[in-house]
């Protein structure tokens, strides 16, 4: 596997959370009536009261087991999206959480070492999410995420695949509108 | 010969258009339900469809439930609810239930989730569905956006993880407990996202609303979806529904799982399981009720899709039969539907509980949502609802735990956290 760069350029902060860390903790449902800029302001307000205001585009949140368990709420995945944060690192996810993050552009990477990684620790993420990357040199595996998830991710979610889709498909009542018949080979499942 | 396939195997397989589906296989598949409501649905759905400049796949295939938000409290609110009935109305969709109750029961009650469908809502609590032998889950907004636009989905084909439970329940213990019993025992996300499917002399013992406590809560062990094989206890409460017409040409001996089917298998005795309690701040805390013998509650909370179906109303009036809640508990009840309520009205159950002190609330979300209707701070809560999360149902300091419709009853008549079986009559 050649897809580090042996000096990464990107170094990420990261915000340490521990077991358990559920939506409503990420979106409280106290502010769900509201847009994602006030949810922002109270994302995770009582367990990192000071992450809403302090974290950094390009920061990371490193997790314990079950990160974003409960609700179905997407806004538990756009927050982290609104506020900058680039991935989430945890052992394990809510099912529910995993499928919006992708959906939302959020990368999230498994990875069962995570016990090491501390606020002070700064990571490096490799281009195919197979690993992370410490200044010690050492690297951390993650699971393997689909192919069709990353590009999702990468290509900013579901939204905006749908609207590729539809700019290449036969989707409208009018055939002779919309151009360019050819689907996507390489768009993947949904 | 096909290996042997689950119940959640074959409903994927048929709605993905393959012959069998193996674990771990990556497949799209057709929807037959997309159920949303007031807070997963239009507010968020509406903008993205413009965006899109797309239209609704199928409407006869979409329900739209208002329950998180009614009844409106506040101009937001308001402002949310009027947008979902303006594009209800603009779009002219056929299955509209406003103000009739929470979702998960709303849909069953009228007859959209059948077995053998495969169904997605824009709710966590959507395995509720499972009961009746559908597959159903939940999905965030963007995914349901991609289901009204396509009509599909991707799906990874999960294990299906029976949970069997032999045996008989007894007096005072109900399907609330067993999954108390199983999340305690597996954890919030024990399940993995995987299937469960809920087998065993004391699950086909159980009514449909208890058969749909079970699934509902499969959410809470982190299940994908939960399902019971349907058997004639669904059909004849699909019937009772009055409409549901195809019932007869449903391939009811093809929509069990084969023999040997399961990946991991479970077994537990219904006989000797007590009445359980989850404590604060975990649906997974799960800790002895005589441990919490000398814990006062202020409020004794009967409501959601997990908690206030007809038979929790009823194991409720069980309890609070001729007797009044403890002076300083305030006793509050939310019939999980108006057709709950209706009939609990009809048969008595709901004034037994008024006349024990309690006070009815519409049937909505209400304080479970934890969208505005919740408890003040420093106050302890039991409540029959799914979730305990620490600020979820008020601020922060807020004591939520969690038990059946039976111990919340007890607990307040004794207005102390109570064995409902040392008081049933």
């Amino acid at each position: 596997m050649s897809q580090f760069d042996p000096t990464p350029t990107v170094w990420h902060r990261v915000w340490r959370l521990g077991d358990d860390v559920d939506t409503d903790a990420l979106a409280p449902g106290a502010y769900m009536q509201h847009g994602i800029e006030v949810i922002g302001q109270h994302c995770l307000e009582h367990l990192l009261p000071a992450f809403a205001q302090e974290v950094r585009p390009g920061d990371v949140i490193v997790a314990g087991r079950n990160f974003g368990i409960g609700s179905s709420r997407e806004q538990a995945a756009a927050v982290l999206v609104h506020l900058g944060v680039a991935a989430v690192i945890a052992p394990s996810y809510g099912g529910l959480f995993f499928r919006n993050a992708f959906n939302l552009g959020l990368l999230l990477l498994t990875c069962g070492q995570v016990d090491a990684l501390r606020n002070e620790t700064e990571l490096a993420l490799d281009e195919r999410a197979l690993s992370l990357q410490l200044r010690s040199g050492e690297h951390l595996p993650c699971e393997p995420v689909p192919e069709f998830l990353l590009q999702m991710a990468r290509s900013g979610g579901l939204l905006a695949s749908l609207k590729q889709r539809m700019l290449h498909c036969h989707c409208g009542p009018d055939p002779q509108s919309s151009g360019d018949a050819a689907m996507d080979p390489g768009s993947g499942p949904g | 010969m096909a290996e042997a396939s689950s119940l959640a195997q074959k409903i994927i397989a048929r709605a993905a258009g393959l012959a069998s589906v193996r674990v771990g296989e990556i497949v799209t598949c057709q929807v037959d339900l997309a159920m949303f409501h007031d807070s997963s649905g239009p507010r968020r759905l509406k903008p993205m469809l413009e965006e899109l400049g797309s239209q609704i796949w199928d409407k006869y295939k979409v329900v739209l439930v208002m329950d998180h938000y009614v009844p409106e409290r506040d101009d937001a609110a308001r402002s949310i609810v009027r947008l979902a009935r303006d594009w209800a109305l603009e779009q002219k969709l056929p299955h509209v239930y406003d103000s009739q109750g929470i979702c998960h029961i709303v849909v069953a009650q009228h007859g959209h989730v059948r077995p053998g469908m495969f169904c997605v809502g824009g709710d966590s609590h959507s395995p509720t569905g499972g009961a009746f032998g559908a597959y159903m889950f939940g999905i965030g907004s963007t995914e349901m956006l991609g289901v009204v636009v396509t009509g599909e989905l991707w799906l990874r084909v999960p294990q299906t993880i029976a949970m069997h439970w032999s045996g008989t329940l007894a007096s005072g213990v109900c399907a609330k407990d067993m999954m108390l019993f199983m999340i305690h025992r597996f954890g919030m996300n024990g399940a993995n996202y995987q299937a469960l499917e809920f087998t065993g002399s004391a699950v086909r013992a159980l009514s449909m609303p208890e058969r749909m406590t079970l699934c509902n809560m499969g959410a809470e062990m982190g299940a994908q979806a939960a399902l019971v094989a349907p058997d004639a206890v669904t059909r004849q409460w699909l019937e009772q529904t009055g409409t549901v017409q195809d019932l007869a040409a449903l391939d009811w001996a093809a929509l069990q799982s084969d023999h040997a089917s399961f990946d991991v298998q479970h077994d537990f005795d219904a006989s000797t399981l007590s009445p359980q309690l989850a404590a604060p701040h975990s649906p997974a805390h799960g800790v002895a009720i005589a441990d919490h013998a000398a814990t006062r509650i202020d409020i004794a909370y009967i409501g959601a899709c997990t908690g206030a179906k007809l038979d929790d109303l009823r194991f409720a009036a069980q309890v609070l039969q001729g007797r009044k809640v403890a002076a300083g508990v305030q006793m509050l009840v939310a019939p999980a539907s108006l057709r709950d309520k209706a009939q609990a009205e009809r048969e008595g159950t709901l004034q037994v509980l008024t006349d024990a002190g309690a006070t009815v609330l519409p049937s909505a979300c209400g304080a479970c949502a934890g969208y505005g209707d919740s408890f003040a701070g420093g106050q302890t809560v039991i409540s029959s609802t799914a979730r305990n999360f620490r600020g979820r149902m008020g601020p922060p300091d807020t004591q939520v735990f969690l038990a059946s419709a039976y111990t919340v009853a007890a607990s307040a008549l004794r207005g102390y956290i109570t064995d409902p079986r040392t008081v049933l009559p």
